[in-house]
């Protein structure tokens, strides 16, 4: 499925000193002089507690809100030098609760950015039976079915299918297994974590779980209060003396002695 | 002579009635969606349009129909004695609903809906036509619905400004303090009002997602 006939850019992301004030007000800073390179092929790993700013930045990515100050560089070129709809249909993007289209079937919704991109319709049908069989999802069964003959699980599963669909080289997930179960939600993080590696992407992943943040990351990008206050591999980061940094393994501490 | 015998009587005068009103009303609805729907398109896009084409709307409602038809009169172009007078006047009724519905079916959707639908790249016309409309779809169908039975009732009252109809009876049969006249008027109008509430009652089930 490497239809892409222009050079493999380098699909970096770059934050150069970038801020974003809520309604451009100075005082009101959401994301604060974060400055940060997210290298080709990456899971990075943006962890922090609601409101530390980490949706926000990851919206910064795909133009769906723009810096207040500094700048955000997708594949070396601003976004502001984007056009927003070409930009988001190279950038895939997944949410919590898989934000699925409730009229669509689980084709259609898989389909979307293909059919935005007016593939032909044998091309789509080819491509929606080898996303749903890359998620695990047997086609015969569930391309006609409706999202809400889903369980939570398998609509997470539709998400990813959708995000993949125009073949992006860049995926943003925003907390995409936060209203799992914790089985289903251990059963996908497992599965993300091998279909990560085969598929060679830069991935941005936001999440509040620093098990999850472990498990999945290359690195770990640790805001607070709109500030990036640590980043580190995975093996490193537990040992990062910064009070934020603290504050997360203890929480690990506390829910490994619940466990136990 | 009993209600029967008279419509049995005057079923073709009746009948004719009936198929005026029917064409005062589906006219009024015509116009009314045609109206109601695009400006509830619009005032979402334009929110701080919402409060005023609300407010014009619901201050119609207020209006006793029957001042309403006498207001519209001496208005040059729409007003006058006939049905044109009368399609106005029940179009401004009809508006209320539809709009009021349109607007909230459209902005009812789930934001993670539409912002799933933002990121990956619609446009917000295709955001509008290809997943706003069609979620709000069963929404918009009551707001019609509602209208349609309303209509259907005040239309009858458009016979006092000579537009014919069903309220031809109505008012006959209270001049002349006629029971089966009245019925030969309201009967086939409460019919048209049951059964428009039910078809479209189907039709806004059959809309309906999840």
């Amino acid at each position: 499925m490497n239809a892409k006939t222009t050079p493999p850019a380098d699909f970096s992301i770059e934050f150069r000193g970038v801020s974003y004030h809520l309604n451009d007000i100075p005082g009101r800073a959401i994301v604060s002089n974060v400055s940060l390179t997210i290298s080709p092929g990456e899971t990075l790993v943006l962890l922090g507690r609601s409101g530390s700013g980490k949706t926000t930045l990851l919206k910064l990515i795909n133009r769906m809100l723009l810096p207040s100050q500094g700048q955000v560089l997708v594949q070396g070129r601003a976004t502001t030098g984007y056009d927003p709809i070409r930009l988001r249909r190279s950038i895939g993007y997944v949410i919590q609760e898989a934000g699925l289209f409730p009229h669509f079937t689980v084709a259609e919704n898989v389909s979307l950015v293909p059919s935005l991109e007016k593939w032909d319709a044998s091309r789509i049908a080819a491509r929606v039976e080898e996303l749903l069989l890359l998620v695990g999802l047997d086609p015969a069964e569930f391309a006609t079915r409706r999202p809400r003959e889903l369980s939570g699980g398998q609509r997470q599963r539709v998400g990813v299918a959708r995000a993949l669909a125009a073949d992006p080289p860049i995926l943003l997930m925003d907390e995409p297994f936060g209203a799992l179960d914790p089985v289903t939600r251990a059963e996908l993080q497992r599965e993300f974590c091998a279909l990560a590696r085969r598929l060679n992407k830069t991935i941005v992943f936001v999440t509040h779980d620093v098990r999850e943040a472990l498990f999945l990351a290359s690195r770990i990008a640790l805001l607070h209060a709109g500030r990036l206050v640590a980043l580190a591999a995975p093996q490193d980061f537990l040992r990062l003396d910064h009070p934020e940094v603290h504050a997360f393994t203890a929480s690990l501490a506390v829910s490994n002695g619940v466990s136990q | 002579m009993s209600p029967l015998n008279f419509f049995l009587d005057h079923r073709s005068e009746i009948f004719s009635a009936t198929l005026d009103h029917l064409t005062l009303v589906l006219i009024a609805m015509a116009f009314a969606i045609a109206i109601a729907v695009p400006l509830g398109m619009f005032i979402v896009q334009h929110r701080h349009l919402r409060a005023i084409a609300l407010g014009a709307a619901s201050v119609f409602q207020t209006i006793p129909s029957l001042a309403l038809f006498g207001f519209l009169i001496p208005i040059p172009f729409i007003g006058g004695i006939g049905r044109r007078t009368a399609i106005v006047a029940l179009v401004l009724y009809a508006i209320l609903p539809i709009l009021r519905n349109t607007y909230v079916g459209l902005t009812g959707i789930d934001p993670a809906i539409l912002e799933a639908a933002e990121a990956m790249g619609m446009t917000s016309a295709q955001i509008l036509l290809r997943v706003r409309l069609p979620l709000a779809l069963s929404i918009i169908l009551a707001g019609i619905r509602t209208a349609t039975v309303i209509t259907i009732g005040v239309a009858t009252i458009a016979a006092a400004i000579g537009a014919g109809g069903l309220g031809t009876f109505i008012f006959r049969g209270v001049a002349m303090v006629s029971d089966s006249v009245i019925l030969a008027g309201a009967i086939p109008a409460a019919l048209l009002a049951i059964f428009a509430d039910l078809l479209l009652g189907l039709l806004e089930r059959r809309f309906k997602v999840a």
